[in-house]
């Protein structure tokens, strides 16, 4: 009975943790990517002076070599490198979500 | 005419003329004659973009209230605004490739185009009569006819791409000159073009090439004599003297950067005529926590402010005494007032969280700041900082008021 409820909990906890990003921090990042990464790839991602994020426009995109870009930047481009404001578990984390579809910014009501 | 005589005149009156009346002038009712609407002056009015809803706030800059709000603009992110000269147009630049044309006394969209797939901004014409579009996708500019937004002229940014012809730039640092002509610049290029609309059927370009590496924005100078786009790709800016017979592109602040190592850039700076205080210009430094001093009349740098981040706007209270800083993520919670006679940072405010745009009322007693993820912009009163107001408004980014009509490069 104890080993199943810590079971439980374990399994509770992965969820929480997805790819090892704190639920709370997941929330963070959806809302940095949507509007401070959204100042040159636009808040739906579809672009602007920095190229479209969407799941179609990074089709063959590997999400470790975006990974990589997000953490490290893009030399000769205004893509800076993210890694004082995001570990590379994050960086990942991003990339991941971004190629499969980026999640929408939960909002609350004004 | 008092109410029963009104009656008694619609009663008598024939039922033609009545139809006829009524076809011209169908808003009164004969049980409800109203009062005719007291015009309403624009010169107090203003804009500011929530930018997540894709929603247009219309506010007053004297009483300092939320008017009303316009919906259904589409995807407002890094939207911009330029006024009418009567100041009661608006028209909006989406980052979606639409265009809006918004009434702001009546509160309504009077017509929307879908004119590029993703934009950045826009301008209008000394006359009022051109509205000019800058788009990344496909990199060019549209001109539309101010009244009707027919297409007047459609200027694709071609350029050769190290071999590869018939590439298309992204356009930036849009604004209008003199005359029916429009200047911008060419990112992905490293040019500035001038079009020249004087004939409509049959646009001249004039074409600066070599400008430097990645121009990202640009400013007119107040009087129109002078374009300096601001290069990422190098240390420096780009400067066009357009009072020259054959204008040229030189370098000024070559440089700059001492060669040392730039700091991550986490958001582009925007350039507007308004960094220009006196005979000095204000100018962010690409990569670095500093604002530039440049002397309009040699082009020389003679100073450079320590601030609290990467500037994003710099902008000069418009009797030039002082010049406001905000900052890229993540210092962006922070606001600092440079007083342009010592140079030197005077106060730091913290409006609130996130903070994207500052707008000074037409003579500069205030300052209205938007602070994004505190969906807030604060009303400043710029002499004593202290705050005079709040509107609550959903994630609010730009900010634009109706006296931007009157000004060259807005």
């Amino acid at each position: 009975m104890r080993a199943a409820a810590l079971l439980v909990t374990l399994c509770l906890a992965q969820v929480a943790m997805a790819q090892g990003v704190p639920v709370a921090r997941q929330t963070e990042l959806v809302r940095m990517v949507r509007q401070d990464c959204g100042s040159c790839h636009g808040m739906r991602l579809t672009g602007g002076l920095g190229p479209a994020l969407t799941r179609e426009a990074l089709a063959d995109k590997p999400p470790a070599s975006m990974a990589t870009t997000i953490f490290h930047g893009r030399p000769g481009t205004p893509m800076p490198g993210w890694r004082a404001m995001l570990s590379e578990t994050e960086a990942q984390w991003i990339a991941e979500q971004l190629a499969a579809g980026f999640p929408e910014e939960r909002r609350s009501a004004r | 005419m008092k109410r029963r005589d009104l009656l008694a005149a619609l009663g008598a009156a024939p039922a033609a003329a009545l139809l006829g009346a009524c076809a011209t002038a169908p808003m009164a009712t004969p049980a409800a004659p109203v009062a005719p609407v007291a015009p309403v002056g624009t010169g107090d009015l203003g804009v500011v973009i929530e930018r997540a809803r894709g929603t247009l706030a219309i506010v007053n800059t004297s009483s300092r209230t939320l008017l009303g709000e316009i919906e259904g603009l589409g995807d407002l992110s890094h939207a911009s605004v330029v006024f009418s000269r009567d100041g009661a147009t608006a028209y909006v630049f989406g980052r979606d490739g639409a265009l809006s044309k918004v009434n702001l006394p009546s509160r309504r969209i009077e017509s929307r185009i879908q004119q590029a797939g993703n934009s950045i901004g826009g301008a209008i014409s000394q006359d009022g009569t051109l509205v000019a579009a800058q788009n990344y996708t496909p990199g060019g500019i549209k001109v539309f006819d101010a009244r009707s937004l027919a297409l007047v002229a459609d200027i694709p940014a071609v350029y050769d791409a190290n071999g590869a012809p018939g590439q298309l730039s992204r356009v930036v640092g849009l604004a209008d000159l003199p005359g029916q002509r429009f200047i911008f610049s060419l990112f992905d290029a490293g040019a500035i073009w001038i079009v020249d609309l004087s004939n409509r059927a049959t646009p001249k370009l004039t074409k600066l090439d070599h400008i430097g590496k990645q121009p990202y924005d640009a400013l007119v100078t107040p009087d129109g004599r002078h374009y300096i786009a601001g290069l990422f790709g190098e240390d420096g800016l780009a400067l066009v003297d357009l009072w020259d017979d054959t204008p040229k592109a030189l370098r000024i602040l070559a440089g700059y950067g001492r060669g040392e190592q730039p700091l991550p850039v986490y958001k582009m700076p925007h350039l507007r005529g308004w960094a220009v205080a006196g005979r000095h210009a204000y100018l962010p430094a690409i990569g670095r926590h500093e604002v530039l001093v440049v002397d309009t009349a040699t082009w020389q740098e003679v100073g450079r402010i320590a601030v609290a981040g990467q500037p994003v706007f710099v902008i000069a209270r418009p009797d030039g005494r002082q010049v406001w800083v905000n900052f890229a993520v993540p210092d962006y919670d922070r606001v600092q007032v440079i007083d342009t006679v010592t140079r030197r940072v005077v106060h730091t405010l913290e409006p609130g969280k996130a903070v994207l745009h500052m707008e000074f009322t037409p003579r500069g007693e205030a300052v209205w700041i938007s602070s994004r993820d505190a969906n807030r912009v604060s009303v400043i009163d710029t002499q004593r900082f202290e705050t005079l107001a709040t509107l609550a408004i959903d994630s609010p980014s730009g900010v634009f008021f109706t006296s931007r009509a009157a000004r060259m490069g807005f």
